[in-house]
């Protein structure tokens, strides 16, 4: 087999935030009905989160669990353990109206890190990124400038997004340009 | 700029994260109508002056469609909607009667055909 490699390879960038592609993520998308016990048990058993609520996330060292849409989830897991997961899951729900995909290597996946990464990513997407109106473990799926994009922030100047594979060059340009030293606003502080 | 709740998420969506899907509750014609008919469905919308319903989709968002009731004139929203339905529902048409005084669902209804 070929070796997987990520978009841009831990490509990095210093601004007044670091922007930094994460490398290697596993990315399964999962939909079904939340409202079954079958799902919820079997979320659980992969990732060791329970069922997020609307437009959040729960994380638990390397594994994670983010809400889509009202029937969508997104899972993430260790890169090399996503195929053992989407199997895992197959069995537990096959009983259930699921579907369930490795959206691994579709994706790209960035960390923005520093005291104005609210600001970077206020920047791009129309989004509120006021302490108030987005705290840890909220998730939004929305845009960067013209690209689809998702974020959530594990901890209070970090946050982390995800995007498509083929836009991976330039969401990491965006963010770089909106990161750049000179360029802060300061708005958040 | 056109803000609109999606009715799903929650999220107050402006309209850079949405996609217009023209005209709401429309019939489809399908297999057995006459020509006339699936033209006036596949080609035909109304641009009426004042309330209007419309299917959007939050696509930069949860990715899901829904209804939204709104002004032509004035851009005024009234509200929005889950898609599954066929028609507004009643708090909302009463809403939008208390704006607009004298207007009813079945009179635009009316106007469409």
């Amino acid at each position: 087999m070929s070796n997987a490699v990520s978009a841009l390879q831990g490509k990095s960038f210093e601004g007044y935030v670091t922007v930094t592609e994460m490398g290697l993520r596993g990315m399964l998308t999962l939909r079904g009905d939340f409202g079954s016990t079958v799902l919820t048990r079997a979320v659980n058993e992969i990732t060791h989160c329970d069922l997020p609520a609307v437009n959040t996330c729960t994380t638990r060292h390397d594994r994670g669990v983010a809400w889509m849409s009202p029937d969508e989830l997104l899972i993430l897991c260790p890169h090399g353990e996503a195929d053992g997961d989407v199997a895992k899951l197959a069995d537990a729900l096959r009983d259930e109206h699921f579907l369930v995909a490795n959206v691994s290597d579709a994706r790209a996946a960035f960390q923005v890190k520093g005291e104005g990464a609210r600001e970077v990513i206020a920047k791009l997407a129309p989004v509120d990124m006021s302490p108030e109106a987005f705290a840890q473990g909220h998730f939004r799926r929305t845009r960067l400038a013209q690209t689809p994009a998702a974020f959530w922030m594990p901890d209070t100047d970090t946050v982390e997004l995800i995007c498509f594979r083929s836009v991976a060059d330039y969401v990491f340009d965006l963010l770089k340009r909106a990161g750049t030293e000179g360029a802060e606003v300061n708005f958040y502080r | 700029m056109l803000i609109l709740h999606c009715p799903y998420c929650g999220v107050d969506a402006d309209e850079t994260e949405l996609a217009a899907g023209g005209q709401a509750h429309i019939k489809r014609e399908t297999v057995g109508s006459s020509d006339g008919d699936f033209e006036e469905y596949m080609f035909m919308r109304q641009n009426p002056r004042g309330v209007h319903f419309e299917r959007w989709r939050h696509v930069n968002g949860c990715g899901k469609w829904f209804h939204a009731a709104r002004c032509t004139t004035t851009l005024e929203v009234f509200g929005t909607y889950s898609a599954q339905t066929l028609r507004p529902p009643q708090d909302l048409l009463t809403h939008i009667t208390g704006k607009r005084p004298g207007w009813s669902f079945s009179q635009w209804l009316e106007t469409l055909s």
